[in-house]
């Protein structure tokens, strides 16, 4: 277990200032964030706190829907991901996306994985060939798939599915994986394989992930951030949000009095 | 304690309700069997009508284009042959357009121009087709003649092959104009049903390919459209089959005759429907009404051939999407 603290962690990303509209509805608050690297980061709190919308804030998703607007500094390495001139395409392939429902393509399970290189690199085949079985092993579902890559992505169960939205996602070789809700829709032992997956794949990725399951993050995250209406309320180390949290509105959510 | 009176009534209403229920059943039930009896009913007079002409000519009938009313002598290559080229170039020509309007329309449009480009597209469809016709006649076709078909001659025109389809006098009417007109027509067609199978794809869906670092052109070729290919399909055959049976704009431009000497696309010629309208009037002797009344029953068999066709295609894509997932 590498060290959790700060002062030995190099951030990924940092939010400075960070606000966002939804037309006129003022959606995140002035956030100040960071997420360090190679960990896991959980976004907690009640319907509507604005931790989708800061997830979705990091990959620029909010581009597609007119009268979505960010501003403030959102760096990625570095580099102010929110700035004008920055191609989303490029960003996006370096920040992959794992959403409440699995979203197989309609195709089959190795154009699945390969469509999306394909968008961004020129692979042989064999070089191809070579990538579908890296992703699909990392995401732990090459054992399950390998005897039937010609099948559609959508005859896969749904935890299946999700694994392979994650080997997706994997395959374009990101630098951050964002998860929103990865599990809302699985069974509990799906759910657990993601969680574990989950455990591996930081080690090569930074792994956000938003979550309404409390014993979740507890289990999956180094690092805690807890939102309410917007604002940040709390952000630290996931074993000092649990045990002795700082903020009075962290601890009744975390407690069940509220949210 | 129930008394016999009250156990009566019950039993009365009962077998009212009953009664209510069977006639309801047995009078949609004559309603669904009507609608298959006149469709079996048109078959089998217009099978009846053509009779003399099926003796006459066998199936004679499709392999010539000799259309010769005063030695009444038919043959129906030629109508046959301008229905199905003139929809096929209009279906060519119009799924593309359709696609990039609905393209535009559901991804790319500002959320402003969203509703009235899409009603105006629609309301396309509810120009009579006569209007069509008539504009098509007496305003495009003269531009088409001057400027684009001399166009095409100089460039298709040259290419081996297919060059035979652009030679000849660039006289506007024709066989090319009234696909072109045919086209216009069918756009709203498969534009809206385009828009609305486009709108059913799952927002997540998308963004799972815009998240991956897709553009907006990789998205909808490769997940839209395979999401919606049902629909997609379902919409081009509705322009097909409307493109088949279309008359009145089809009658002003076409040219209307039915001799069939040459493939070019310049040329004049025929389609059924067209025929039909112009000549069911003039047609004096029996022979002469039952050939057109065979061309008749031969559109009938071609509209239903696609419409069968389509549905088989449909129904085999969802029966492979049903195994998959």
């Amino acid at each position: 277990m590498p060290s959790l603290n700060p002062a030995e962690l190099s951030p990924q990303i940092t939010m400075r200032a960070l606000n966002f509209y939804y037309g006129q509805t003022h959606a995140l608050k002035n956030i100040n964030l960071d997420v360090y690297r190679n960990t896991v980061t959980a976004f907690i709190g009640p319907s509507g706190c604005g931790k989708s919308t800061l997830l979705r804030t990091i990959n620029r998703m909010y581009d597609l829907y007119p009268g979505q607007r960010a501003d403030g500094d959102l760096l990625i390495d570095g580099v102010n991901v929110l700035a004008d001139d920055v191609d989303t395409i490029e960003l996006r392939a370096k920040v992959g996306m794992v959403f409440q429902k699995p979203t197989p393509f309609p195709m089959t399970i190795y154009e699945n994985i390969a469509f999306g290189v394909r968008m961004h690199e020129k692979l042989s085949r064999i070089e191809m060939d070579d990538r579908v079985e890296w992703a699909l092993t990392k995401a732990a579902l090459w054992d399950e798939v390998k005897d039937k890559l010609n099948r559609q992505g959508t005859s896969l169960s749904g935890g299946q599915q999700q694994r392979l939205c994650i080997a997706r996602g994997v395959a374009v070789k990101p630098r951050v994986l964002l998860l929103d809700e990865p599990t809302s829709a699985l069974d509990p032992i799906s759910t657990m394989r993601i969680e574990e997956l989950v455990n591996e794949l930081k080690k090569e990725f930074t792994i956000v992930i938003v979550t309404h399951n409390m014993q979740q993050a507890a289990r999956v995250s180094d690092f805690t951030a807890y939102m309410y209406l917007g604002e940040l309320v709390e952000f630290g180390k996931t074993d000092d949000i649990f045990i002795k949290p700082q903020d009075k509105r962290t601890e009744d959510y975390i407690t069940g009095r509220m949210g | 304690m129930v008394t016999n009176s009250e156990k009566n009534a019950r039993a009365a209403k009962t077998a009212k309700n009953r009664f209510a229920d069977m006639l309801f059943r047995n009078l949609t039930r004559a309603m669904a069997t009507l609608t298959l009896l006149l469709l079996v009913g048109i078959i089998v007079s217009l099978t009846i009508g053509a009779w003399p002409s099926i003796k006459a000519f066998g199936w004679g009938f499709f392999a010539s284009s000799e259309w010769n009313p005063p030695a009444d002598r038919f043959g129906g290559l030629g109508p046959m042959y301008g229905t199905l080229i003139t929809a096929f170039i209009a279906v060519a020509i119009a799924l593309p357009i359709s696609f990039g309007i609905a393209l535009f329309l559901t991804e790319l449009s500002p959320a402003w121009l969203r509703r009235p480009l899409g009603i105006a597209i629609e309301l396309l469809a509810g120009i009579p087709s006569i209007v069509y016709g008539m504009w098509g006649l007496l305003v495009f076709s003269p531009v088409f003649a001057s400027t684009v078909q001399p166009w095409l001659a100089k460039t298709l025109g040259q290419v081996p092959l297919i060059g035979k389809l652009f030679a000849g006098p660039p006289i506007g009417i024709g066989i090319l104009a009234a696909g072109i007109i045919l086209a216009i027509m069918i756009i709203p067609f498969i534009t809206s049903v385009m828009r609305d199978v486009f709108e059913l794809t799952p927002a997540m869906l998308k963004e799972s390919c815009y998240g991956l670092g897709g553009t907006t052109w990789e998205v909808v070729w490769n997940v839209v459209l395979p999401y919606t290919r049902v629909g997609v399909i379902g919409g081009t055959m509705l322009g097909l089959g409307r493109a088949l049976g279309e008359t009145m704009a089809v009658t002003f431009i076409i040219g209307n005759t039915s001799v069939l000497d040459s493939f070019s696309l310049f040329m004049p010629g025929n389609s059924i429907a067209s025929a039909l309208a112009n000549e069911f009037a003039e047609a004096t002797s029996p022979l002469y009404t039952s050939a057109l009344i065979e061309l008749g029953l031969v559109l009938f068999f071609i509209t239903f051939v696609v419409l069968s066709f389509s549905k088989l295609l449909l129904f085999s894509l969802e029966k492979k999407a049903g195994t998959t997932s």
